[in-house]
């Protein structure tokens, strides 16, 4: 940019930034229970109106009312949709936090705040905004009671002035979020009219940040991860759906509740073509889970690491007595209750091998809301396939925040539902056993109950090849290799990586999930600014594809980038490498609980490349 | 020409319902109740090919290897038989399930999903076989054991024991008997009378085991219960299918209508006992602790209140077998959600 793209001030603060389009981030600080989110997302969708690559993170504590929290938006023209850890511009509306959100923010940051805080003598080298929020709400919201939620309406107004939003898509925004509701509309409209028309009067731009509409820019859809899923879910056919409440995953359920109301019950007759049962506990959960499964439907429960590790019994059940089940593992910070409001990938190691006794299961693992619907839609035909629980590994950055995306495409593509015995099968292959490996793949044709063809006992317990109970070691022995063998064959049905391998790159990353994010933006940030090209491979499921090794032998040295303490996927990768592939590894690890940054990412990587 | 064998009302003859070889010690109570709900199967002429089989972990639990072997079956998890028995009914709602557990099954590990099924009121037969230990592991204390039950080794239970039944009765289970694995005609006309019950039958059936708790001093021996079984009524069960009336003086007998058709006919001994009565069937239940006594039969029915099938509104067929045009929804739906988060 050129120096006169500098922001011209006069009197009061300057700003060192040069103006800045479509590129940078704004922070709401606000107190929970106080109705923010409809004012954050009417800001967000407005983006999104305007063409404008945007994301929304909402940092949230684990309370219903009353603590702190903070909602990011981030804009990009280059469509980085992962967290930036620096605020542009902060909206500071909590008076508990608001010192420390100011002492916190870089030069040249502008902050809109409420006036009595009297945040502006604080600092100088900011750009403020003081707004008498209180004065503007009373004449717009007659409701003494609605003025707390009301009240954040104005800062979109402001925002929106000062910001060069048009004010008509702002309310063509509003009207989306809050649909048919007439009354919360108008007032809300109000307020917004409010922030807008005093920001005009009261307020002179002073900040280099303004938002651009892109012409042309293709229609985005705004939804969270947990949605996504619960569209996929229903789009696969899901039938029963049992679960218990746990954060940050219960919006999946409650979502898929919706939708299903909405397009799974049958016109004639009024009645739902599902089942859902909120169940007492994770572990009861899965029980339904795989009793249904067992007698042939689809059948789903979602959780987090708590419900998983009591999970653990069950898995093992489904895994060795060959039960398909469908588990989203939407992971948040532990061990233990730990921080149940911020985002891990911290469940990666517990869940491959979850239960006792040898066990391994497949992990299809999403990094962006698309992949939330597609692979919910693939991890019941790999359940059916495969006769396993298969876990879909998101987090709460992915589950529980908004994401911008193409919208979803129609399945094209029937379901797989896995080796059914039928007439036909059954004289082909002569003599049946439910766990004979009639085929070489380790896969054994299955009945279930209902279906006419022969019955079968189902145990936890050892059985032989015709699901006899046995405790012979020639039985246990010839059906775990099976259970091998079988695992090796979903190793080439799983998703493949996603490979970006650039000539002559010394470097490659591998990432997965929502770590993805920082990496992209990492790796143009080192090329760009350092001068290091890097390679990049994303895993997208477990078992592993052979390419990661393939991969790895490329690079000279390779960085596995994962939100944990653990370094859980280079863990996990070890089981499977060489020594001398195994040497190439470096980690860099993200495990606030914050969604990984770019910046983080850059500065760790150019440390170990002794750059800086 | 061979003489023509005995067959059930769909042509089924009693070898269709047999189960394996039990490998339950010889004597055990569950073998008995094994073989009445062979019987019972037989008689109400049920397509084992309907049924499914359930059971969690222990003695008990092995059971439902040694009846209907022609009927699927699913020997689950420790306490957690509930929740997949729940999941199969859902899956398919044209099933009929019977569950088998034990009292350390039920009482103990498997209670918290013990009473969410008995709230839920699912189509399930859930049988408690309860010898007031765990066979399996040897002889410990259940929690069904009553105060001052004494071990095989010496020790003496000095907890008071979880009474299944008014647990069950409390919580919305809809056919709730108790019955003794000693009392043939008793718990076979109880599993017939189960059998054609819609919603959750519990049926707790003191059943001795004769290795770890069948001595002298122990109140679920055979002996014991023998002597402190009160029967509260005589149960005869009458199934839709058979033409029968049965002749009683006015006042002596109460006529439950099951939700098939099938009738049961209670015929009162001493005093006054109705089992559509819950506070009734309650207090029945703490006055016969009091006494020491055993109270057998049918406690409690409920036979028109809605099962959880019908709660949940779901279609008639399976949902297991639903065509995929009917669980995918179109193009159009998809557009339409697509459009809404535009």
């Amino acid at each position: 940019m050129s120096p006169t793209d500098l922001a011209v001030h006069d009197g009061q603060a300057t700003s060192s930034r040069p103006r800045t389009v479509n590129d940078f981030s704004i922070q709401v600080a606000t107190v929970n229970g106080s109705g923010s989110q409809t004012a954050n997302l009417v800001l967000l969708r407005t983006l999104l109106l305007m063409g404008i690559p945007a994301s929304g993170k909402n940092m949230f504590p684990s309370n219903i009312a009353g603590l702190p929290t903070w909602y990011t938006i981030r804009a990009s023209r280059r469509g980085y949709i992962g967290r930036k850890k620096d605020v542009d511009f902060l909206v500071a509306m909590n008076p508990e936090t608001a010192k420390e959100d100011v002492l916190t923010l870089e030069p040249g940051a502008a902050v809109v705040y409420d006036e009595p805080l009297k945040l502006n003598l604080l600092r100088s080298d900011l750009t403020f905004y003081p707004v008498p929020f209180d004065k503007l709400v009373a004449p717009v919201c007659p409701d003494a009671k609605l003025r707390r939620l009301v009240r954040n309406m104005i800062y979109d107004g402001i925002l929106a002035k000062l910001l060069g939003i048009d004010r008509r898509l702002m309310e063509q925004a509003l009207n989306k979020q809050l649909g048919k509701k007439a009354k919360a509309v108008a007032l809300n409209a109000a307020a917004l009219a409010a922030g807008w028309e005093y920001a005009e009067a009261n307020l002179p731009k002073q900040d280099p940040f303004v938002f651009e509409a892109v012409p042309g820019a293709p229609q985005k859809i705004l939804i969270d991860g947990n949605a996504a899923a619960a569209i996929g879910c229903m789009m696969a056919g899901v039938t029963v759906v049992a679960w218990y409440p746990i954060t940050p995953s219960s919006s999946l359920c409650e979502s898929l509740i919706g939708y299903m109301r909405k397009y799974r019950v049958d016109r004639a007759t009024g009645k739902a073509t599902f089942a859902i049962v909120q169940a007492e506990d994770e572990i009861a959960s899965l029980g339904m889970v795989i009793g249904a499964s067992w007698a042939g439907a689809r059948a789903m429960t979602a959780t987090s690491g708590p419900g998983i590790s009591l999970m653990g019994e069950f898995t093992g059940l489904a895994y060795y007595a060959e039960v398909p089940a469908v588990i989203f593992d939407v992971q948040r910070v532990g061990p233990s209750t730990g921080l149940p409001t911020r985002t891990a990938q911290g469940d990666l190691l517990v869940t491959a091998f979850l239960s006792h006794g040898d066990t391994r299961h497949l992990l299809l693992i999403p990094a962006s809301v698309d992949e939330c619907y597609t692979m919910a839609m693939q991890a019941f035909d790999l359940a059916e396939r495969f006769q396993t629980p298969v876990f879909v590994m998101m987090d709460l950055d992915l589950g529980m925040n908004n994401w911008e995306c193409a919208p979803f495409a129609y399945p094209e593509t029937a379901v797989d539902r896995g080796k059914r015995l039928d007439a036909d099968t059954l004289k082909a292959i002569g003599e049946w056993g439910r766990y004979k490996d009639v085929d070489g793949d380790g896969i054994p044709w299955r009945t279930v109950p209902g279906d006419g063809m022969p019955p079968f006992f189902t145990r936890g317990s050892g059985h032989n090849p015709r699901a006899q109970y046995s405790e012979r070691p020639d039985d246990y022995v010839q059906n775990v290799d099976r259970l091998r063998r079988k695992f090796e064959t979903a190793r080439g049905a799983m998703p493949a990586p996603e490979v970006d391998v650039a000539a002559g790159a010394a470097v490659g990353f591998i990432a997965y999930g929502t770590s993805h994010w920082a990496v992209a933006e990492s790796r143009d940030q080192l090329r760009e600014q350092e001068g290091l090209t890097t390679s990049y491979l994303r895993v997208r499921s477990y078992p592993f594809s052979g390419r990661i090794a393939e991969f790895i032998d490329a690079h000279e040295r390779v960085y596995v980038v994962e939100q944990n303490r653990d370094a859980q996927l280079a863990q996990l990768l070890r089981l499977e490498l060489t020594a001398a592939q195994i040497g190439k590894l470096r980690s860099v690890l993200h495990y606030s609980g914050l969604p990984i940054d770019a910046r983080s990412v850059t500065a760790d990587v150019l440390a170990q490349e002794g750059r800086k | 020409m061979a003489t023509p064998l005995k067959v059930n009302r769909i042509g089924l003859e009693p070898a269709a319902y047999k189960g394996g070889k039990t490998t339950l010690c010889a004597g055990c109570g569950h073998n008995a109740i094994s073989e009445r709900i062979v019987e019972a199967f037989y008689e109400m002429g049920v397509d084992p090919s309907r049924v499914v089989k359930l059971s969690g972990i222990g003695c008990s639990s092995k059971s439902p290897a040694y009846f209907l072997g022609s009927a699927h079956g699913f020997n689950a998890v420790h306490g957690r038989m509930p929740s997949v028995g729940t999941g199969a009914m859902l899956a398919n709602r044209s099933l009929l399930a019977i569950g088998v557990s034990g009292d350390g099954d039920t009482g103990a590990i498997g209670i918290g999903q013990f009473v969410h099924l008995m709230r839920r009121n699912l189509p399930i037969i859930y049988v408690i076989e309860d010898n007031g230990c765990y066979g399996l592991t040897k002889g410990q204390f259940s929690p069904t054991a009553d105060v001052g039950s004494r071990l095989k080794t010496g020790g003496v239970n000095e907890l008071p024991p979880i009474d299944t039944c008014t647990l069950a009765i409390q919580l919305g289970a809809t056919f709730v008997a108790r019955s003794f694995s000693g009392d043939k005609k008793q718990l076979l006309s109880l599993l017939k009378a189960a059998i054609a019950h819609r919603g959750t039958v519990m049926l707790d059936v003191l059943s001795p085991c004769v290795t770890f708790n069948d001595h002298e001093g122990s109140t679920k021996s055979y002996a014991y219960v023998k002597e402190h079984d009160r029967v509260i009524e005589e149960v005869t069960f009458v199934p839709f299918f058979e033409d029968i009336t049965i002749e009683h003086e006015p006042g002596t007998t109460q006529e439950v209508t099951l939700h098939d058709g099938s009738k049961l006919f209670l015929r009162k001994l001493g005093e006054e006992y109705d089992p559509t009565d819950k506070g009734g069937a309650l207090q029945n239940l703490l006055d016969s602790e009091r006494r020491g006594e055993i109270s057998t039969g049918l406690l409690y029915i409920e036979p028109d209140r809605p099962d959880f099938i019908e709660q949940l509104n779901m279609v008639d067929e399976p949902l297991a077998t639903l065509p995929l045009e009917r669980v995918r929804p179109g193009r159009e739906a998809l557009a339409e959600i697509m459009d809404a988060l535009l």
